[in-house]
């Protein structure tokens, strides 16, 4: 019993995980229809945003352990990585909208260039973002059964980001504008929405969600300068299989590849259960190419 | 329209809060990256260690005389960087201490230095360009068995020479490749003795990433544990470069081995042990021994994700011998005083040592000729980890085996050491229950 709890939990928490890199890139690919092949990159931003404040800022404010500067290294990522989106967008995406390998080929690049960066400056061996002391450790159940905090933590982030954008897109003016645009983009311009400003605005939200994606990920996997390919396509995986375009899509994908990943792997062997995952989507697209939710089109 | 203001004046406000610094930072480098490769070693300020005094001297300052181009082949850019660029500023750290010393033979070494971008084609091409092109008289490089494979039919076809510093699976020798680093008698069959004898573990749990040298070096593991009548707890992979853990962790919880044998390779140790952790697991519960791990890794990790967690190598930044004061004195003045020095950097830089006794032992540079030199001496060095003999016939290295512990504050400490340095053994001859392995890996 214990044992199905604590996979469940796993699977949840994978689920979580995967959500959480994949949800940024919803907006550039799904919304906006721009593969970013740079997303991973911008994971990595954040996560050495949280270095950058441990290293900076957790002395003056009461510690390592006491995790001032890790709340305060969320917002800052997103912001940092949001800003770093919103160049990119002015700089280089602007020009290439319409014509997806193009994109492809450019955010790959810009990938490859912003990873060669982080190594000019942070070096190329990895660097440790420590835990603050109220994430150190879970609650106990009993011999076979310790849920840890930090895979908690993330589950409820993941879980309050969500509230935030569907508030933001569904509840403020901003969001209205972005939907209109992305449902009739001249219909849009012509009743007076900025469509340029959309286009880097919500471009710049998905860079920024993956900002804040790179903090939490600071506390389960490694922080170096290829820290984005590891998750890059899973990223990918999650929003082809949710459908494209849609926030609940992305959900129910992130959290159903979660669960069967961790199951199958219980059953047979890591990389025979990410097979079996990707076999398993492969077969669905093959039945539903447009995803779990796709988008009405006519 | 005023929202959309008040969005710009928000942003506005960003530039000021202080993320700034990153920020520039960030952009300043994309200008640089054009023409980055890697700075050759910095110019070092003095210090007491009279080995940092000669790295100081820069190499390209001697170009009166003859000059010999060596090779210096490792990923500076791509997922292997992480590991490969201590090692090429290492190698270039003993390249330029023996210029200071008067080069080899009267001539001067120039660094050829390529990047093999954590891609084993790539590898391949840069050594044949390396050996045609640049006509270099040997190169050091190579990290990864997958790339060392990929050019050795190139050194093989060429005649070229390469130094190899990371130790690997064994099973393999060529005449065209010197093999610094540890082969398997010298560090994974000690690390499960080890486990065994001092820790007294009666089963053991095999956890690696998914590819050659894991299984390679699991296959040897397996058999010695039937060998010694120990129970195989359990054997798992991981894909190369995978963070989740969850469930691997949770089938460990299951088997209850006594130890774990970690050779999980790069990243993935970042993700295992930061979980394992988690999961409430402690050295002192289930202890891990790891082979991929060393200071250089632990920093990344985090000291206290893994303190108390063995390695078993056959060099360590705290190894007590004079010559590895002045090593790891030199190594931070040159390149940082927050660089620590691991087993494969120790490998990269005594290479080069081992390559100029071979040469002057030969009184040439040719290929041949150092070849014979290896086999017709008994070449013998006195390296930071302790001393070292070339054997002619493996062409690997003897070696001292050392089990560390690693300690709070990242470095680790010796807790078992072999009586002086272990004959190397490539293809574990004479080893009674690994005779089918060695069979296996040559067909």
């Amino acid at each position: 019993m214990d044992a199905i709890i604590l996979q469940t939990f796993n699977g949840l928490s994978l689920g979580s995980i995967l959500l959480m890199v994949s949800l940024g890139l919803a907006f550039a690919f799904g919304l906006m229809g721009v593969i970013n092949m740079a997303h991973g990159e911008f994971i990595m931003i954040g996560a050495y945003t949280a270095y950058v404040f441990q290293e900076a800022f957790a002395h003056s404010l009461g510690g390592v352990e006491a995790g001032v500067w890790f709340v305060l290294a969320i917002p800052a990522a997103f912001l940092v990585a949001a800003l770093l989106g919103a160049l990119m967008e002015v700089t280089m995406i602007r020009f290439l909208y319409g014509r997806p390998l193009d994109t492809l080929l450019a955010t790959w690049g810009a990938g490859l260039v912003l990873q060669q960066a982080a190594r000019s400056i942070f070096g190329a061996p990895n660097v440790n973002v420590s835990s603050p002391i109220w994430l150190q450790g879970g609650f106990d159940f009993g011999a076979q059964l310790l849920l840890p905090y930090k895979r908690i933590f993330i589950i409820v982030l993941v879980a309050v980001i969500i509230g935030a954008v569907y508030f933001y897109l569904y509840r403020s003016a901003n969001g209205r504008r972005l939907r209109a645009v992305m449902q009739n983009r001249e219909m849009a311009s012509c009743l007076g929405v900025r469509s340029r400003w959309v286009d880097a605005s919500t471009f710049a939200l998905g860079t920024g969600l993956a900002g804040v994606a790179g903090v939490a990920l600071t506390q389960l996997g490694s922080i170096g300068p290829s820290l984005g390919t590891f998750y890059i396509v899973d990223a990918f995986m999650v929003v082809v299989l949710g459908g494209v375009g849609r926030l609940p899509g992305t959900i129910l994908a992130a959290l159903l590849i979660g669960i069967s990943n961790t199951l199958l792997e219980l059953g047979t062997s890591a990389t025979v259960g990410k097979v079996l995952v990707l076999l398993a989507i492969i077969a669905f697209l093959q039945w539903k190419p447009s995803g779990l939710a796709a988008l009405q089109t006519r | 329209m005023a929202q959309k203001f008040r969005i710009a004046r928000g942003w506005g406000k960003l530039w000021r809060i202080g993320s700034l610094h990153s920020l520039v930072a960030l952009l300043l480098l994309l200008s640089i990256l054009a023409g980055c490769a890697a700075p050759a070693a910095p110019a070092a300020e003095a210090t007491e260690a009279p080995a940092a005094e000669e790295a100081a001297a820069p190499a390209a300052d001697a170009p009166e005389g003859d000059t010999i181009k060596v090779g210096v082949l490792h990923s500076l850019s791509g997922t292997m960087s992480i590991s490969e660029v201590s090692v090429k500023d290492a190698t270039l750290l003993a390249i330029d201490e023996i210029n200071a010393a008067g080069g080899i033979l009267g001539k001067m070494l120039e660094p050829v230095i390529e990047d093999g971008a954590s891609d084993w084609p790539t590898f391949a091409e840069k050594a044949r360009k390396l050996i045609q092109q640049d006509q270099v008289a040997v190169v050091f490089g190579c990290w990864t068995s997958a790339s060392r494979k990929a050019v050795l039919p190139v050194f093989e076809e060429l005649n070229g020479l390469l130094f190899y510093p990371v130790q690997y699976e064994g099973l393999e020798t060529s005449p065209n490749i010197f093999y610094t680093g540890a082969e398997p008698t010298q560090q994974i069959i000690p690390g499960v003795d080890f486990l065994v004898n001092e820790l007294g573990a009666k089963s053991i749990y095999l956890l690696g990433s998914d590819y050659v040298f894991p299984r390679t070096a699991n296959l040897i593991i397996k058999a010695q544990l039937e060998h010694l009548g120990i129970t195989l707890a359990g054997e798992e992979y991981v894909p190369l470069g995978g963070t989740e853990f969850s469930t691997i962790i949770s089938k460990i919880e299951e088997a209850k081995p006594d130890a774990i044998f970690n050779t999980l390779n790069g990243d993935s140790n970042v993700a295992f042990f930061k979980q394992f952790k988690d999961a409430g697991f402690t050295a002192e519960t289930l202890p891990v021994i790891s082979v991929s791990v060393a200071e250089e890794e632990v920093r990344g990790i985090g000291a206290e994700n893994i303190a108390g967690h063995y390695v078993s190598w056959n060099y360590y930044q705290t190894t007590d011998t004079p010559e590895n004061k002045a090593f790891v004195a030199a190594y931070k003045a040159a390149y940082g005083e927050d660089r620590v020095t691991a087993d494969p950097i120790e490998a990269g830089y005594f290479g080069v040592y081992v390559w100029k006794a071979l040469v002057e032992a030969a009184g040439s540079f040719d290929v041949d000729a150092v070849r014979a030199a290896a086999k017709e001496n008994d070449i013998e060095i006195a390296a930071p980890g302790g001393p070292i003999k070339v054997d002619g016939e493996t062409q690997h290295m003897y070696k001292t085996v050392r089990i560390g512990q690693i300690t709070d504050d990242g470095l680790i400490t010796e807790v078992w050491a072999s009586d002086g340095p272990v004959k190397p053994n490539p293809w574990l001859k004479g080893i009674d229950w690994a005779e089918g392995l060695a069979e296996g890996a040559s067909q």
